[in-house]
């Protein structure tokens, strides 16, 4: 019994990797400075208030987090453009049929688990599989949710044309109650989101071996052998014009 | 009628009439602007204003209401405020204030829609009941809906004065059992001014009519229709608390320490953080006091569906659909307990379904690290 013979292959990017650290690094802070603004913890001071501004500093990080947040999310979007075939718009579109055909599989496998009598090498995802691109779209609405509601109920105080340009949210919602409701209530679903995506890249990591979790950290996944040849056969990739090439094939 | 002989006359006319002197006149234009917020070099055209335009006439409806924003209206601290606007110069038909009554006071409103078709002003006072065919508010024999469909027009504009005018107020607050409805949802073609407020405060309202007056066209309203100078600021953004917020001091209950010793309300409840009002700058009562500095939350009045959005005394409150008790925070903590549970089952169902492939994966990785060795 011999070990399959896996490549390195380069999927995710430089620019992708730091989104994904800047952004994981900011919905942290975001998250935090949020539920203690929501929810302010009971601090006895003898001090007068003219000399203490913690709750005003931790509303200034939640601000400055706010706007390193959203230009984050402006250059994965550019990048989504620009970026190799795993980080493309493409990769996010869920109106193609292999598309559904793997989110069928990874629900069936992944999810639910069921052992597949003969597994089709064709199943194993290079990139995000299908399920994880719909959760990540699903992530980004919400994304779009916090920035529209949380530039909104900042936009009085505002000064910058920036968060200006929300102002109209908050009539359209009918108010700063039910919007920062929506904007309190959405941070919990981002915590949800945090717990099933971590849990599910130890699962692949544990289960597949492919380097789930470094691929964020280096950049490389690990694909076997069969799979890198059949993708050249259905000319999905190009041929590597020696052994050593595959490993930087996308 | 007395009505037609009145309307030749100025604001001013009318004030010296009263028994005000040209002393008295100047302060209040003074007052007036800087409650308007206008700068000092603005009052000349204020007085210039008040002295040469002919009074505008106006019809006040009472709807669906408490008359609070009438008691504001009358109690705004400077008097000349009430004598020119309820006295002498622009009501041509409130059926509370009026002395007319019954079928003269009819009779009055339609000769005014009649004789100033296109120019009279409309304010209204009270949501308008569209259950049942209107029948929760009738005057006069015709219902509330009727009525303000006829008055609105030959109206120039209309000002909804108060909550149940601009948002429904406490009769719109679920369920609405009589379809309790603003203004601005009935009438779509003419302007609106929505001035919310249970009631708003009095200053405001006559600073409105002022402004319309001495500069012949509506306010600068915001997004919601409000006028931009009295409801472009949260009540929070101007209250004389907020140090205590921005240095994290909250009272926690009603008595304790820190609410005797004047911190910030956040904590219970307080709705300044999500009200755009003038309480804090103009104040109420000859600018005596305002809920927050009479140790009492702001309740959010001239904010929509604030009866709804309760309890008063809490900041997380409940969610529509969730049951009374249960915040954003109780649902997310459930849920977030109910994932990492669900994850934890599926962490173990996933090594027993996925035995055999995880056990042929280690054994192969095992005898390759064997094979380091020889």
């Amino acid at each position: 019994m011999q070990t399959r013979k896996f490549r390195r292959v380069y999927v995710w990017e430089l620019p992708v990797r730091f989104f994904h650290w800047i952004n994981a690094l900011s919905i942290t802070i975001l998250a935090v400075t949020g539920l203690i603004i929501a929810n302010p913890p009971a601090i006895l001071s003898n001090k007068e208030a003219s000399d203490i501004y913690w709750f005003g500093t931790v509303r200034f990080i939640h601000f400055a987090t706010a706007y390193v947040f959203f230009f984050n999310m402006i250059m994965r979007i550019y990048w989504s453009f620009v970026g190799n075939r795993f980080s493309s718009w493409k990769a996010f579109w869920p109106f193609n049929k292999n598309m559904w055909h793997n989110f069928l599989h990874v629900i069936k496998v992944d999810v639910f688990l069921a052992n597949e009598k003969k597994p089709d090498i064709k199943d194993i995802s290079i990139g995000h599989n299908s399920v994880a691109a719909i959760s990540y779209v699903i992530l980004f609405l919400l994304a779009l949710v916090q920035v529209f509601t949380g530039f909104g109920l900042y936009s009085a105080n505002a000064g910058w044309w920036l968060p200006k340009m929300f102002a109209w949210v908050v009539p359209f919602l009918g108010g700063d109650f039910i919007v920062r409701t929506i904007h309190h209530a959405t941070t919990w679903l981002f915590i949800l989101f945090t717990l099933i995506h971590v849990y599910l890249v130890f699962y692949h990591d544990w289960l597949e071996g492919r380097g789930e979790v470094s691929s964020m950290f280096g950049g490389y996944k690990f694909v076997c052998d069969e799979r890198l040849k059949q993708l050249v056969e259905d000319e999905e990739i190009e041929a590597p014009k020696d052994e050593e090439a595959l490993e930087i094939i996308e | 009628m007395a009505i037609e002989k009145s309307v030749k006359e100025t604001y001013y006319e009318s004030i010296i009439k009263q028994g005000y002197s040209r002393r008295d006149f100047m302060k209040f234009a003074t007052y007036i602007a800087a409650y308007m917020g206008l700068e000092t070099s603005m009052i000349g055209q204020v007085a210039k204003s008040l002295e040469n335009t002919f009074r505008i006439p106006v019809i006040w409806e009472h709807y669906q209401e408490c008359t609070c924003c009438s008691e504001s209206f009358i109690r705004s601290d400077h008097p000349i405020v009430s004598d020119i606007i309820l006295d002498k110069i622009s009501l041509d038909y409130t059926l509370t204030l009026m002395a007319a009554s019954g079928h003269q006071a009819e009779a009055a409103k339609q000769a005014t829609m009649e004789k100033y078709k296109g120019e009279y002003i409309l304010c209204v006072e009270g949501s308008v009941p569209l259950g049942d065919d209107g029948n929760y508010c009738c005057i006069a024999g015709r219902s509330a809906k009727d009525l303000l469909i006829e008055a609105a027009e030959g109206a120039k504009a209309i000002i909804a004065w108060g909550s149940c005018a601009s948002n429904g107020c406490v009769q719109a607050a679920y369920p609405n059992p009589t379809q309790a409805t603003p203004i601005h949802k009935i009438i779509k073609n003419k302007p609106i001014i929505r001035v919310p407020g249970c009631p708003p405060i009095g200053e405001v309202m006559a600073g409105i009519i002022v402004h319309m007056i001495t500069f012949g066209r509506l306010p600068e309203l915001d997004g919601l229709g409000r006028p931009k100078a009295f409801y472009a600021k949260r009540v929070h953004d101007s209250c004389y608390r907020r140090p205590y917020y921005d240095a994290g001091l909250f009272a926690e209950t009603f008595d304790d320490q820190n609410a005797k010793d004047g911190y910030c309300l956040y904590k219970v409840g307080c709705r300044g953080p999500m009200t755009y009002n003038s309480c804090g700058t103009i104040k109420w009562n000859n600018g005596v006091s305002y809920p927050i500095q009479s140790g009492h939350g702001c309740i959010g009045c001239s904010e929509e569906n604030f009866w709804d959005n309760g309890p008063f005394y809490e900041r997380l409150t409940g969610l529509a659909g969730f049951g009374i008790e249960s915040s954003a925070d109780t649902i997310g903590k459930v849920a977030a307990g109910v994932v990492a549970g669900g994850l934890a089952v599926h962490a173990v169902a996933a090594n027993i379904s996925k035995r055999k492939e995880l056990k042929s994966r280690t054994s192969r990785g095992i005898q390759n690290e064997k094979k380091l060795d020889s």
